[in-house]
């Protein structure tokens, strides 16, 4: 069984319930988060060159669906969607939510 | 490459690249250090959690030859993936705020509405 892809689409679930269940900052709504998103992407897919190319990371070819870029494997894209997407939902519900 | 210190070296590059995003545009991230490890706490212990099962279950394994050899949690998680899970979540919220302060509906004339602190009085001073 693929866990790697598996766990990359829960991932992805998880982080959009947190933003749209949850947290509920407007963040979909929200062109900065997009923008954002898109220069991370950028950033990521050069760190994730660096870092499976070499390898410094190798993956388990039976744990993911087969196709990469930048020699990561696409399921890296959502991991690292939850990633972002998570923290920066948190950061905004932290600036409603001063203590 | 930088042999052992290779991944690290890597993440101390994100670190400084990202620098300029708090020193030159304000990002505000590290200036507001309780915001900032509050919203980093939760992505790291599960991102954390979620790789150490993931190195348990053989979906990636780490290089010797590029990695510090440094583990946690019984040899299982390496140092630089902790760094890692500091390290990258940081650089995704300095890109937000610099986004934010760059971007028409941010800036530092018009507060944001999902900004509730108070406003840095240095804001105003630097119009």
């Amino acid at each position: 069984m693929r866990e790697y892809t598996l766990a990359a689409a829960a991932g992805v679930a998880l982080a959009v319930v947190l933003e749209a269940a949850v947290l509920r900052t407007g963040m979909f709504g929200d062109r900065r988060y997009w923008t954002a998103l898109a220069i991370v992407a950028c950033f990521q897919l050069l760190v994730n060159g660096v870092l499976t190319c070499p390898p410094i990371v190798a993956y388990d070819p039976g744990q993911i669906l087969g196709p990469r870029i930048a020699c990561a494997p696409v399921e890296d894209l959502g991991f690292g969607f939850a990633m972002v997407t998570a923290t920066l939902s948190l950061w905004r519900w932290t600036g409603r939510h001063p203590r | 490459m930088l042999g052992r210190s290779t991944y690290l070296a890597l993440m101390a590059a994100c670190v400084l690249v990202t620098l300029p995003l708090e020193l030159v545009l304000r990002a505000r991230v590290y200036a507001r250090p309780r915001r900032w490890l509050a919203s980093l706490l939760p992505v790291f212990l599960v991102f954390g959690v979620w790789d150490y099962l993931a190195i348990r279950r053989g979906h990636w394994s780490y290089s010797p030859r590029y990695t510090s050899g440094v583990r946690f949690l019984g040899g299982v998680l390496p140092l630089e993936e902790v760094v890692f899970f500091l390290v990258v979540p940081t650089c995704a919220i300095l890109t937000y705020q610099a986004v934010r302060r760059l971007g028409p509906a941010g800036g530092r004339e018009r507060p944001d509405p999902l900004d509730q602190e108070r406003p840095d009085p240095r804001d105003q001073e630097r119009r």
